[in-house]
């Protein structure tokens, strides 16, 4: 890259990476044709997804970028700032946007009215673009403006699902969303009034100035309050089952990979590098309140996923479930453990993405994803099912799958902090799992289908993508160097503390 | 509601100096208080009254959803393309001072053509929400409608 717009580009990436899906929104509500919209969706996507790992490449090699917006300099101009940790998350986001839009269209044009179908894809974007600004944003006023975009979008997604309910389910989440979002703006109103910044890295250094008083302890409160909300820990997550199921399938499987992530993604930020782990967990001892809420999680999501006869709904419960895992990480507070939690974001937003792909799939031929319309799957869609039970033994973490990996670090992380019951916890929430896969896989392959049903699988446009997420899962369960060094090291930054 | 002669006359003689205020807001906001968004709201508001008066219908023939729809598009694509074009000539995103000859006309312009569209997306985005609303379940005339 040594001509002058390669390197024009190159300077530019971080900004390029948040403002192309933005711009690329309008054009697709301009075109108003629904293939069109769909390509040029799909080629922002990807295009997203060679910037993430561009900048990926960029900070290992010559360590953070910060990106001064319109040219004022942090603290005082807006700041896009990637870290190991951040790049990690574009590249999760990027990722699963351009695979799912990938798979998305025929399941799209069989579920959404054909002539509304551009605006999808240009909400598609709009989120995206929110979701990425979350994670590279370095000012905290900018994280909840983004936050802000990329729900808007979701709301609109969510309510454009085939179900009437989807309308009531989105509303619902509209809420909730809402009064999590105010919750994080009221949490960085007052660290303003303490501080007198909103630069995440400023903010950090003058509180460590300072003397933490009740002030800051609230504004950790209600940061926590509107993270767990938006990251849908229990019991603030009731919204996440029903938009979940009622939500176009594809849309599904985007949410549940990205949304949730760069929540969580947003709370150990805010709790690592704003508060800094001596004030939040020495000081304030946050621990004592989310490592209970992530056990009952693990626990409560998995019960209620046993019992469900849906399986898209049966996968949101699993989702809530997961969630915990990942907030057990950060609650840990140790490299380890909050390694657990990241490589455990990135591996459950490949396999869950990859189940609700199948799901859709699913969906696509047979119109249904509860459990009576999907007996004897196995016969009908020999390929689909079997994905799905590759991914069903990469979420309860059968060594050699990628859900192995991240329990292994959360399993070490506890018992590092000689918090041994907390391990064993995690074995058996664990075993809960195996419960609500296997009742999804012997309706698929031990109950026969339906006399009328033939053998019709979805079609290559929609399984190849699903395959290749369920395949990496089961990739990065096997060589675990790359996602476990970098989660490790985006561990070591969050929690050193300043750069 | 047209016909009343009091609404209608002072509406039809408001509308025009609620929209000339709207565009006053709008180019003025770089150097005094105002903005694209104070700008389109009052813009807007000139053509919810006019709606409010002369009914949904005859509206709806000057601002028809379709030109709004694209309308909300240019006003965002605006606010981009100069983010795009301060790149392209060696600034960051937005770097208003390489606009121009010289930082403080860069500055000018700059924030000249990125309110000019917020303003466009803001005044659209009004009209269509009202329209929304005011259409809202009926097939037919709205009740804005009514007496025409």
């Amino acid at each position: 890259m040594s001509s002058p717009l390669g390197e024009l580009i190159r300077e530019n990436l971080p900004a390029l990476q948040v403002i192309l899906p933005m711009i690329m929104a309008p054009v697709c509500v301009l075109v108003r044709h629904r293939t069109v919209a769909w390509f040029l969706a799909v080629a922002v996507t990807w295009t997203t997804f060679a910037i993430s790992l561009a900048l990926l490449q960029i900070v290992r090699a010559h360590g953070l970028i910060s990106y001064a917006m319109g040219g004022w300099e942090a603290p005082w101009g807006i700041e896009l700032r990637i870290e190991p940790v951040n790049a990690f998350v574009l590249l999760i986001v990027s990722g699963i946007s351009a695979v799912v839009l990938s798979a998305a269209r025929r399941s799209f044009e069989e579920e959404i009215p054909r002539d509304r179908l551009y605006l999808l894809y240009a909400a598609f974007l709009l989120c995206e673009t929110g979701l990425l600004g979350m994670a590279g944003a370095g000012d905290a006023f900018n994280v909840f403006v983004f936050l802000e975009i990329s729900s808007l979008a979701t709301y609109a997604m969510i309510a454009m699902g085939p179900h009437r309910r989807a309308l009531t389910s989105a509303f619902r989440y509209l809420v909730m969303g809402t009064v999590g979002g105010t919750f994080i703006l009221f949490g960085i109103g007052l660290l303003y009034m303490v501080t007198g910044t909103l630069n995440i890295e400023d903010l950090h250094h003058r509180l460590q100035a300072i003397d933490a008083d009740r002030t800051v302890l609230v504004a950790l409160v209600c940061v926590l309050i509107g993270t767990s909300i938006k990251l849908a820990l229990l019991p603030l997550g009731a919204w996440l089952p029903n938009a979940y199921t009622f939500a176009p399938s594809a849309v599904t499987a985007f949410l549940a990979a990205t949304a949730t992530k760069v929540a969580f993604y947003v709370m150990a930020r805010f709790v690592y590098r704003i508060f800094g782990a001596d004030l939040a967990f020495e000081r304030f001892h946050i621990d004592s309140v989310l490592m209970p809420l992530a056990l009952i999680a693990m626990f409560l999501g998995a019960a209620l996923a046993i019992f469900e006869r849906d399986v898209k709904r049966l996968l949101a419960y699993s989702s809530l479930s997961q969630i915990g895992y990942m907030v057990l990480g950060l609650s840990l507070a140790s490299v380890t453990g909050l390694t657990g939690g990241i490589v455990h974001l990135f591996n459950h937003a490949l396999m869950k993405s990859g189940l609700f792909l199948v799901m859709a799939c699913a969906a696509y031929r047979i119109g249904s994803t509860r459990l009576s319309a999907l007996r004897g799957l196995g016969k009908r869609m020999p390929i689909t099912a079997a994905t799905f039970v590759a991914g069903g033994l990469a979420m309860i973490g059968v060594p050699l799958t990628a859900g192995f990996v991240s329990k292994w670090y959360l399993v070490k992380g506890a018992l590092e902090n000689d918090l041994w019951p907390v391990a064993l916890l995690v074995l058996l929430s664990s075993l809960l799992a195996v419960i609500y896969v296997w009742k999804v896989v012997e309706v698929f392959y031990f109950q026969e289908p339906p006399e009328e049903a033939g053998r019709q699988e979805a079609p290559w446009s929609m399984l190849l993508p699903t395959m290749f997420l369920i395949g990496a899962s089961l990739y990065f369960g096997i060589f675990t160097d790359g996602t476990v060094g970098i989660a490790e090291w985006s561990a070591r930054e969050l929690l050193g503390g300043a750069p | 509601m047209k016909h009343n002669e009091i609404l209608r006359v002072s509406g039809k003689s408001l509308i025009p100096f609620i929209m000339m205020f709207g565009l006053y807001v709008q180019f003025h906001g770089d150097y005094g208080p105002g903005g694209g968004f104070q700008a389109g709201v009052i813009f807007a508001a000139g053509v919810v009254l006019y709606t409010l008066i002369f009914g949904l219908r005859r509206a709806r023939r000057v601002f028809s959803p379709r030109t709004m729809e694209a309308w909300i598009c240019a006003g965002v694509l605006l606010y981009g393309s100069v983010g795009l074009l301060s790149m392209l000539k060696g600034g960051a995103f937005l770097d208003y001072n390489v606009l121009a000859h010289d930082p403080v006309h860069g500055q000018h312009w700059g924030i000249l053509w990125v309110e000019l569209g917020v303003g466009i997306t803001v005044t659209a985005v009004m009209i269509t929400l009202f329209f929304l609303f005011a259409g809202r379940g009926l097939r037919g005339p709205s009740r804005l409608d009514h007496e025409d």
